[in-house]
């Protein structure tokens, strides 16, 4: 059990205040119920405490980075959500309409596939990277590699250490070509 | 095995709360049931260890596949995944 970590306000201020610097940066919003938002960040700081890393507050981490990659807020499944239903899960982030008060965020289903596929996909994507190229097929000087969380494709030697546009770091790249 | 939390209020039957502690529609749902006055138990899956946790996720997905939270068991009949306000209310209000 660890139901004991507390964090001062002053933190849950602080990165709020830096999340909100960020998310205006790069054309995100965050969910204009401060209320509601701070208690995320608070939720952020203690999944830090416990985890080592932001593991998404409203989805149950393992405890296990290479597992938890995904929920690593801002999670691989915001940008899909903001597209398709305004916020994310957790309605951390939320698009134009909601924050400026046309619509109301809610809770939204998770997109996040079960365990059992993405332990599949991910052998998949090992096994694509590593397959032989068939003869013809496109092979492109550099590698290309795919941020995760927002789509940036960048052709390099190796992933940028923060991804220009969405600033997530550089583990959240994968190899897309 | 895990134990529910029991919070006391009127019996609308069997209602469990499969929830986690940083999450704040679970928070929201709590809530809206203590705003209902509904008895209920609930269970923060994120505070459990490993195995206990399993056993939650298990019993969860059947009834949710996705195995996300909040996710509501009514009577073991009925299952609302979500802080589906409308819903909940609706499910839990006499004469509703
Ligand atoms: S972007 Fe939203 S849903 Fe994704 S991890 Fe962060 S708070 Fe959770």
């Amino acid at each position: 059990m660890v139901d004991n970590i507390r964090v001062t306000s002053e933190k849950v201020e602080g990165l709020y205040r830096k999340l909100d610097r960020d998310a205006r940066n790069a054309g995100y919003n965050l969910n204009p119920d401060t209320a509601f938002t701070r208690e995320l960040v608070e939720g952020l700081l203690v999944n830090e405490k416990r985890y080592g890393y932001w593991a998404c507050p409203c989805r149950v981490a393992e405890g296990d980075i290479e597992k938890d990659r995904d929920i690593v807020c801002p999670c691989d499944y915001r940008d899909p959500d903001l597209a398709e239903f305004g916020s994310c899960f957790c309605a951390l982030y939320v698009d134009d309409e909601i924050k400026n008060g046309n619509k109301k965020a809610r809770s939204i289903p998770e997109r996040r596939p079960d365990r059992e596929t993405r332990e599949h996909a991910s052998k998949e994507k090992e096994e694509a990277i590593t397959r032989p190229q068939e003869a013809g097929s496109f092979k492109p000087r550099l590698p290309v590699w795919r941020c995760t969380v927002c789509g940036y494709l960048a052709a390099r030697e190796e992933p940028p250490l923060v991804c220009p546009i969405c600033k997530a770091k550089k583990d959240r790249f994968e190899r897309f070509l | 095995m895990y134990e529910l939390e029991r919070v006391e209020g009127d019996n609308r039957g069997d209602v469990r709360l499969y929830a986690i502690s940083t999450c704040v529609w679970c928070r929201r749902t709590k809530k809206l049931l203590e705003d209902l006055g509904v008895g209920y138990s609930y269970v923060f899956v994120d505070l459990l260890d490993r195995d206990p946790r399993s056993e939650v996720e298990a019993e969860v997905m059947k009834w949710n596949p996705r195995c996300s939270f909040p996710t509501m068991v009514i009577d073991n009949k009925r299952c609302i995944v979500g802080f589906q306000e409308e819903e909940i209310r609706e499910a839990l209000t006499y004469g509703g």
